[in-house]
């Protein structure tokens, strides 16, 4: 009865640094390396083992029909790459995964809509895409259609719809999806309120159903509400599995879920040198408390603490902003004008930038901090990604979005003054064809 | 909702799929493309559908391309260089063998370009990949029937009797849509690590056109070239196409050369991509 229907085991995950995103090589590149690695002779073992990392190592778990078990953990814990490989987009590079049941995964809603085509055959194309029998289709696609309370617009592109439509479609397909075992993803982080509880009810019914149910957020009142079962990784490998609120209790309390703040009570192991010492680093939303997650139409601050303990230095508190991918949004040194190019004395400094809403893009944000000296220049500290926070995308129609409903792609999503001179066509005509 | 049909699913003692570092060298599943036949029903629909709506003119372009292309190298090299055409008008020459020849060139860039284009279906879902690539290739498959009507007004313009050797043709088509698929999955695959491919293809179709009997015929190539170039097996193909439409005489030892080709490439082709298939989600 208590037979398994999902067996990993001893699963590992080893990614070519630099390699996760975007790198592909120019074929002049590939040919360099190829020659290059005929003649220095190394030893590919050797040269694998300095650039590489691994996403996931040694992980093993089992689940039981029917658990519904969440996966929680920081970014860059593996928690995707074990999502990805579960759902054979990726393979792993050793261990061994069992599944005694059909698998369907929602890493994202709407995967494979096409903005030309109608929504009908969006929800056929999407459907199909995602595991399901053209009948199975047919049968419910009436269900589908008044899930997501768009029957007029059924045969309209989906460019044309609102982005809430577009989003009610894309979920309301997914939800019928009846897989054995359905992986789901942050795909929860996207959409108004209404939408969110829309999608956690629905995982609730899905979960009662008796379907096995895998899922990963950064939620916590979620997955405490929807899991029994949660599994923490840290660093490509299990480090706790058991009792929901004893896990989520666990990761909470060794700082996990804190990485919107940072801070060094012992001055002699906090970040810097003789001359300066980060003491602690945050971000803030308006109101100028901690926050992990900041609404994409609101500004967000980075706030440094530290203590300078050598005067006479300029020193510029600098910090920048990175994709989850690695792609480096912006750059940006402190420029107050009563501060830049004075020489500091001894003491502790507040510094706070401010980054304006509707700029950044949505998703995880990747936050490095240094104080630097300058002239001449020297750096005093560098933490890299000592921070992490989300933008989250409301998908409303007063950000940079607009009523675009797809992925917005981008390092930032500003929210541009556009302007239009229009000089209606009628008037032109009319002076054309009057004989003076 | 269908409550009551869950918890009734029995676990199978076998597992379905077994997920494991997969072993670079082995070959595409044949069987996979039968399991996702509705998979590569809608991914072929989806890009037929796409074409055609973002198009003004639509379908009108699959006959417009060939036509006007047609009219050009009729002026250029019909009417004022004075290609020879084998007794044929040069317009019903030159059709005949830019129609196999349009099918070719457009599936194979379609597909080169197909993974790198589906990156956002690769990265967030699992499919056989190869579906992609081949179903780029299907989607020309349209083009070409409907390119195919004007060939038969063509042909009762001028008079063309129609011979047995006609019934070569949906071979002809078979090996043409495998000899595109190889080249697709191929290139399809490399795109993704090299994106020097998706801009070197369209150069190398335009070579190859001219390397195969398209605008002129076989015989025009010199004797003592005649074998070097019939090592590009679309001489094969695209010759035969022309006399097999035409009511020419078939050149078997040709067309045995380019069926050797391609089961050759296919095979490579597959055991490529299978081996770079591993790596897309990582690096598209």
């Amino acid at each position: 009865m208590n037979r398994s229907i999902i067996k990993v085991e001893h699963l590992s995950k080893q990614y070519r640094l630099g390699a996760t995103h975007n790198t592909h090589q120019t074929l002049r590149e590939g040919l360099a390396g190829a020659v290059k690695a005929a003649f220095s002779r190394q030893h590919k073992g050797d040269d694998d083992k300095n650039n590489t990392i691994w996403a996931l190592k040694d992980v093993s778990f089992e689940v039981s029909r029917g658990e519904v078990i969440g996966i929680i953990g920081r970014n860059g814990a593996g928690k995707s790459t074990l999502l990805k490989i579960l759902s054979r987009i990726t393979d792993p590079s050793t261990g061994r995964i069992e599944l005694y049941g059909r698998v369907g995964s929602l890493l994202e809603v709407g995967t494979g809509f096409h903005p030309e085509l109608t929504g009908r055959e969006n929800i056929f194309l999407n459907g199909v895409i995602m595991g399901m029998k053209r009948k199975e289709l047919a049968r419910k696609f009436d269900e589908i259609v008044s899930f997501a309370e768009i029957d007029r617009f059924i045969d309209t592109p989906v460019k044309r719809y609102s982005s809430g439509m577009y989003v009610r479609l894309a979920f309301a397909v997914a939800a019928h999806l009846e897989p054995e075992i359905l992986i789901v993803d942050e795909v929860l982080a996207v959409g108004d309120e209404l939408f969110q509880k829309k999608c956690l009810g629905k995982m609730a019914t899905i979960a009662n159903e008796g379907r096995t149910v895998l899922f990963v957020s950064h939620n916590m009142p979620a997955v405490i509400n929807l899991c029994p079962r949660v599994i923490l990784l840290e660093r490509g490998g299990v480090v706790q599995d058991g009792k929901a609120a004893d896990v989520v209790g666990h990761y909470l309390h060794t700082g996990g879920a804190k990485l919107a703040h940072r801070e060094w009570p012992d001055i002699s192991i906090a970040p810097g040198d003789d001359v300066v010492r980060l003491r602690s680093i945050s971000v803030i939303d308006e109101d100028e408390r901690v926050c992990q997650s900041i609404d994409i139409r609101n500004r967000v601050g980075i706030r440094f603490e530290y203590d300078v303990l050598e005067s006479g230095q300029r020193l510029v508190p600098t910090f920048n902003i990175a994709m989850e991918s690695g792609a480096l949004v912006f750059w940006a040194g402190d420029r107050d004008p009563n501060w830049e190019n004075r020489p500091r004395g001894k003491g502790r400094y507040t510094t706070t930038a401010w980054i304006p809403g509707n700029f950044l893009n949505a998703g995880t944000m990747i936050v490095s901090a240094t104080i630097s000296r300058v002239r001449p220049t020297h750096e005093h500290l560098y933490e890299q990604g000592v921070l992490s926070f989300e933008v989250i995308d409301r998908m409303g129609a007063d950000t940079a979005r607009g009523n675009f409903p797809g992925h917005f792609a981008g390092a930032v999503r500003p929210l541009l003054p556009w302007e239009t001179q229009f000089a209606p066509k009628d008037h032109g005509n009319v002076e054309m064809g009057s004989p003076s | 909702m269908e409550p009551d049909r869950l918890p009734q699913y029995e676990l199978p003692d076998e597992p379905l799929v077994i997920i494991e570092a997969r072993k670079s060298w082995s070959a595409l599943a044949i069987r996979d493309f039968w399991v996702y036949r509705e998979l590569l029903y809608f991914l072929t629909l989806r890009d037929i559908q796409i074409r055609y709506k973002q198009t003004l003119l639509g379908v009108l372009w699959v006959l417009l391309q060939p036509l006007l292309t047609t009219v050009v190298f009729t002026i250029f090299l019909g009417l004022l260089i004075r290609v020879p055409s084998e007794g044929t008008p040069y317009v019903l020459f030159v059709y005949v063998g830019l129609l196999p020849w349009t099918f070719f060139s457009a599936a194979v860039i379609s597909s080169s370009s197909s993974v790198v284009n589906n990156a956002h279906l690769i990265t967030k879902v699992y499919f056989p990949r190869s579906l992609i690539p081949v179903s780029a290739v299907v989607g020309r498959l349209l083009d070409l029937a409907i390119a195919f009507f004007v060939l038969i007004c063509l042909m009762v313009y001028y008079h063309v009797g129609l011979t047995w050797t006609i019934l070569l043709l949906p071979v002809l088509v078979a090996l043409l849509t495998l000899l595109a698929m190889a080249l697709g999955i191929a290139t399809s695959a490399m795109n993704v690590k090299y994106r020097d491919v998706g801009v070197l293809i369209p150069v190398l179709l335009q070579l190859l056109m001219y390397a195969s009997p398209v605008v002129y015929p076989t015989s025009l190539v010199p004797d003592r070239w005649q074998r070097v170039y019939q090592l590009n097996p679309l001489v094969g193909l695209i010759g035969n196409f022309r006399a097999a439409a035409l009511g020419g005489s078939i050149d078997w030892s040709a067309l045995a050369w380019s069926v050797g080709m391609i089961a050759v490439l296919l095979v490579y082709a597959s055991f490529l991509f299978r081996r770079m298939e591993t790596h897309f989600a990582d690096i598209v």
